[in-house]
């Protein structure tokens, strides 16, 4: 996926192809022209709200946005830390995200849900692993907007 | 489409089965449910099987050859946590066609310690994204689900909590569960957390188990139930995930549910204030919640109310509309394959007063159902008449 995305960049890939990096690291959906649904995955046939082909367009999404949901994990694969907040982030232009909360206190979270909910938070980068091939893999999380 | 009544039911108490293989504790089940039912191998003469982890391995076809190769037709069903129930449903509709007078069904899972985690794909490892981009896994999901409702309706974990210690209690008088302890309030909001707000007693337990059934035509049902009381199938319903909004993030488990919902009571004639006794997919103590609501047994915002007035308890403990009087997947364990197959038997067992019921027996149950979901891809409602 990434190396198609950037097969002769050696600097740093996105984790999924709809997180675009360089100067204003930003997601990117698919938007259908007919229906108005948005996608995150741009390898699809069809839209899978009305069933057109050839109506999605690329369509570049906004860095800030409102917590939805989200749950506490305290329990997961071997090598991932835990606990860590798992968040539904909404987005203005109408297509959810999710992604991890940083820069929240979990415990709070779980004392009183209400301090989640619709939370304003913002798009922050960083990177999660390096790849076999040595390169830096960068994912995308959020935290409570500035 | 004709009548088609369940003549037999069978099932291996769901546990951990390490010396058994796969089409062993499927056979098991088949025997027992071929005896319940009085036929033999040779009677059947269609067999839908359901099982997840050995997809690949046409286990349908080695049941048979444990139980008796007899050359009739075999499908082999994988539909997530849904495939026994989906394998109920292939075997009911070969015989409401027409096509076939008796058929089997067989749902059977040996999980071993794999749990409910789900496996890992291919690929550099690094781009994996679980836990990098939130999670995927079912405790989280779930979990979701459950501040879903929270969000909406200001539903506080301890409601959670308390479906948790019904179930418990259920399962104490049922021989077939794996786990038969009852737990207390602190006990489960002071386990271990796994997925806020699931701790580890409102997660289901994985398990090894099987269930089985035969299922009939209403001529067959004269010529071999000998009077004895039988259930018929008011209606057999699937559904797969419509289009939602949040699709993408937040697997819809209400929106796939209510519509199963609709289409069962419309097919069966019926509304939920008929059902004496509801099995529906308790994965987690969130998603039973939730179901109270998708499934009609409360008003929308009125699960927590439900649970507050003894909603979905056994009529002995004082409760009405009662919901996994097994002890649901919460105690009696999660064989992925097998559970489907599972909640159909319960239900039988009740509506015809069987004595596998017994100590648990809901008192005039004249209708039943039983719900599965499969994540992200099917919902099954089975709506059981006497
Ligand atoms: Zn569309």
């Amino acid at each position: 996926m990434a190396e198609e995305a950037q097969a002769t960049d050696s600097g740093p890939r996105p984790i999924v192809p709809f997180l675009k990096l360089g100067s204003n690291p930003h997601l990117e959906g698919q938007k259908c022209s007919s229906c108005g649904a948005i996608f995150l995955d741009a390898k699809r046939v069809a839209c899978s709200k009305c069933g057109l082909t050839g109506t999605l367009k690329p369509i570049p999404l906004s860095n800030k946005g409102k917590v939805y949901v989200f749950s506490v994990v305290h329990q997961s694969f071997p090598g991932i830390k835990t606990p860590y907040v798992t968040v539904i982030v909404d987005l203005p232009e109408g297509v959810s995200v999710r992604s991890n909360l940083i820069d929240v206190n979990h415990e709070e979270l779980q004392k009183d849900p209400k301090k989640g909910f619709d939370m304003p938070v913002e798009l922050v980068t960083s990177v999660v692993a390096k790849d076999r091939e040595g390169h830096d893999v960068v994912a995308f999380q959020y935290r409570p907007s500035k | 489409m004709r009548n088609v009544y369940v003549l037999g039911t069978g099932m291996v108490k769901f546990g951990r089965y390490p010396e058994k293989s796969v089409p062993e504790l499927g056979g098991e089940a088949a025997l027992m449910a071929m005896k319940d039912a009085g036929v033999a191998i040779k009677d059947v003469e269609m067999f839908a099987c359901g099982n997840l982890y050995q997809a690949n391995a046409m286990v349908g076809q080695r049941i048979l050859q444990q139980v008796g190769q007899t050359g009739i037709p075999v499908i082999n069903v994988s539909n997530a946590c849904a495939t026994g129930s989906t394998a109920f449903r292939e075997a009911y509709m070969a015989c409401a066609s027409g096509m076939y007078d008796v058929t089997m069904a067989v749902g059977v899972e040996q999980m071993g310690k794999q749990g409910l985690l789900g496996g890992a794909g291919g690929g550099d490892p690094a781009y994996g994204t679980e836990g990098k981009l939130g999670s995927g896994l079912m405790p989280a999901v779930f979990g979701q689900a459950g501040i879903e409702h929270m969000r909406k309706y200001g539903t506080k974990m301890e409601h959670f909590a308390k479906i948790s210690v019904k179930s418990h209690k259920h399962a104490t008088k049922n021989p077939f569960s794996q786990y038969r302890n009852e737990v207390s309030l602190e006990d489960v909001m002071n386990a271990r957390m796994v997925g806020y707000p699931n701790t580890l007693y409102m997660c289901c337990p994985t398990g090894d188990g099987a269930a089985a059934a035969i299922l009939v035509s209403e001529d067959k049902l004269k010529q071999l139930a000998g009077g004895r009381k039988r259930a018929k199938i008011a209606a057999s319903v699937l559904t797969s995930d419509p289009y939602t909004d949040r699709d993408l993030t937040l697997p819809d488990v209400s929106t796939l549910t209510r519509r199963a919902s609709k289409q069962a009571y419309e097919k069966a004639g019926i509304g939920p204030k008929d059902v004496a006794l509801t099995e529906l997919h308790d994965c987690f103590a969130t998603a039973e919640l939730v179901h109270y609501e998708n499934l009609g047994l409360c008003g929308d915002g009125e699960a927590a109310k439900f649970i507050d007035t003894k909603g979905g308890c056994h009529p002995d403990l004082g409760g009405h509309a009662p919901v996994n009087v097994s002890g649901g997947l919460l105690s009696k364990g999660h064989p992925l394959g097998a559970t489907g197959v599972a909640n159909i038997c319960e239900v039988v067992w009740h509506l015809t007063q069987d004595e596998r019921a017994k100590e648990r027996q809901v008192p005039n149950a004249k209708v039943g159902q039983a719900h599965v979901i499969g994540l992200g891809s099917a919902c099954t409602i089975h709506i059981l008449t006497v």
